[in-house]
């Protein structure tokens, strides 16, 4: 079934980004925005837009019911959910089932599989993957037990959550208690699921990513993704292919990626995350996103495939244009996360008007934003306010390429982490590569700092 | 037709071949500036998209079409009391007065608070940012309702200064 039109439930840079594919291949975008959103560059740049509610996304922008109904209402035969929001919500799915809408995304069953993260961890094991160790604590006896069984310390994690939220570190068996009473009150006051469970904690881990994509018969994978350069679980730089990796290492990550995924009969764009453990030189299973990720375009620079295409394609019921042999991968690619946070307080969010907005522009640049002079960041969605990805011949290419590009990128009338990028691409550590989740955490605490 | 990257490209393309080291374009739709740094040649762009989105009409049904709450601001009408110190947002976002929904709020007319005291939360960008009394005293007064959106420097609360 051909997609002729397409509402993109979302907004901000990924609506522009969806938008951008739709006008290329001649689809019809329609934009879904709230209220705050409607004089947004993606309300501008798409064929209609048309408003869901309030700015408060529980009534726009995570609300079913008003987004099949724009669907409806502005005559789109497909929706693509973008990342965050609904993205991954099987509610979403079944409400367009049932609408005969076509969801731009995996199957019910799938983002029900994936969603929970116990359900996840079982399919991985069923798939031949390992998890970390550790499984499904209810009470603190048995976590005491499984803790000691894993080794100290332990990570608690939300079995309905992610992005932080609900995890905690815990040095011993003393503090475990209080640890679990807190995360299991942030899992329901986040996720409205207070199930827990426990893993080994990982200290020099890196997390690595793999891109998926399937038909819902054949899987090929487009490769790793280094996402190591985090700051309280929040990805701020992410590149591809994953530096300094041995091959052995890469190519069984590879290879799980895709077992996990033909087990799931996966249709569509998939991420299968990993955590590498650098002292033991072997990697574990972490969880599936089944969604396009912020950081796809690092993915896209280094094998030449626009991904969102791909995703309609297979929303389309159309099988796999590649074979896992034909896909080249060249150069490397690096992306920084340009956020309206100022680095210099705290991380401070910065909502406000952007009043001059430059971007680097020439080959192997490229700039996903929703930022333009007069544009607003508004206090009610996430901070980021577009990417900065380039790619060259190797990673030292790009590091250069990234280090010209950032001297050129000037945004005005908002605070940015803008001088955060600039320090870290100039950072040695950083340069040599290979570095791992704890590295952002000290580089900040090291006082690399502007000074201004 | 809207104004793709692949054009801005393409029209870079063109003039890094020419000897000209700065471009404006403008239409109804869009407003492109290329500029070529003297040094390292390296080129930079700023754009603005022009064309004004087409609003389709909202469905009848379920679509909640009524403006949210109005946002409070820094009304200049709402003159400061004397003898009492303003607790204001440092933060335009949404203001609750209770660490999650259900739990019991920070404060309540008449509570002592010193300055550390944590008397709101101020939810700005999905995050969560403290709110404190700054003073000493008793708060007198919560002008604002739970959940409402604040607007940067909002009167959120007066306190009647005096020792805790």
């Amino acid at each position: 079934m051909t997609i002729r039109r397409i509402l993109i439930a979302n907004r901000g840079e990924i609506a522009v980004r969806v938008i951008r594919t739709c006008q290329r291949l001649g689809v019809e975008g329609v934009l879904a925005a709230s209220e705050a959103d409607l004089d947004s560059m993606a309300a501008r740049l798409a064929d209609e837009t048309i408003c869901i509610g309030p700015p408060n996304s529980a009534q726009s922008y995570l609300n079913i019911q008003a987004i099949v109904a724009a669907a409806a209402a502005s005559k789109a035969g497909a929706i693509h959910p973008g990342y965050g929001f609904l993205s991954e919500n099987p509610k979403l799915a079944e409400a367009c089932e049932r609408e005969g809408l076509i969801f731009i995304g995996p199957t019910v069953e799938q983002l029900y599989a994936v969603g929970d993260k116990l359900k996840a961890r079982a399919h991985a094991a069923a798939a031949g993957l390992s998890g970390v160790p550790g499984g499904k604590v209810v009470t603190l006896a048995e976590a005491q037990r499984l803790a000691g069984e894993v080794g100290w310390p332990i990570l608690i994690k939300a079995v309905g959550g992610g992005g932080g939220r609900g995890m905690k570190l815990v040095q011993n068996s003393t503090q475990l208690a209080l640890a679990m009473e807190m995360a299991a009150a942030e899992a329901q006051a986040s996720f409205g699921d207070p199930r827990l469970y426990l893993e080994r904690y990982i200290p020099h881990g890196r997390h690595i990513e793999v891109q998926v994509l399937g038909d819902g018969e054949n899987v090929i994978h487009l490769g790793t993704r280094d996402c190591s350069i985090q700051r309280r679980y929040q990805k701020l730089v992410e590149e591809a292919p994953a530096p300094n990796l041995n091959d052995t290492l890469r190519d069984a990550m590879h290879g799980a990626a895709v077992a996990f995924a033909r087990h799931l009969r996966f249709q569509g764009l998939g991420t299968v995350e990993m955590l590498v453990d650098c002292d033991r030189e072997t990697f574990y299973f972490l969880e599936m996103n089944a969604r396009i990720q912020v950081e796809h375009p690092v993915t896209e620079a280094i094998c030449g495939i626009d991904l969102v295409e791909e995703q309609i394609a297979i929303a389309e019921g159309r099988k796999l244009r590649w074979k896992q042999e034909q896909i080249v991968f060249s150069g490397h690619a690096i992306e920084c996360r340009i956020n309206a946070e100022d680095w210099l307080h705290e991380f401070r969010p910065s909502p406000g008007r952007v009043t001059r907005a430059v971007f680097p522009v020439g080959q192997g640049i490229r700039v996903d934003t929703h930022m333009q002079a007069g544009a607003t960041v508004p206090p009610f969605y996430d901070s980021l306010m577009g990417k900065l990805i380039v790619h060259g011949a190797d990673r030292q290419e790009a590091l250069q390429k990234v280090r010209r590009a950032l001297a050129r990128l000037e945004i005005a009338g908002v605070a940015t982490n803008l001088p955060m990028h600039v320090e870290l691409m100039d950072n040695d550590e950083f340069a040599r590569g290979a570095v791992n989740t704890g590295f952002l955490e000290r580089f900040l605490e090291n006082g690399n700092r502007a000074v201004v | 037709m809207k104004f793709t990257n692949e054009d801005v490209q393409e029209i870079l393309q063109l003039v890094d071949a020419t000897k000209f080291d700065e471009l404006h374009i403008e239409t109804e739709n869009f407003k492109l500036t290329l500029r070529r740094n003297r040094g390292s040649r390296d080129w930079s762009q700023e754009s603005q998209v022009l064309s004004p989105p087409s609003l389709l009409k909202p469905s009848p049904g379920p679509i909640l079409t009524g403006r949210s709450a109005s946002a409070v601001g820094a009304d200049p009408s709402i003159l400061s009391r004397k003898g009492f110190t303003e607790v204001r947002a440092h933060l335009p976002g949404t203001f609750y007065r209770a660490p999650k929904p259900g739990a019991a709020p920070f404060v309540e007319i008449g509570s002592r608070v010193d300055a550390e005291s944590v008397v709101a939360i101020i939810e700005t960008m999905k995050l969560m940012n403290a709110v404190y009394a700054n003073a000493r005293g008793e708060i007198a007064e919560i002008c604002i309702q739970n959940a409402q959106f604040v607007e940067k420097d909002a009167v959120l609360m007066r306190i009647r200064p005096g020792a805790a």
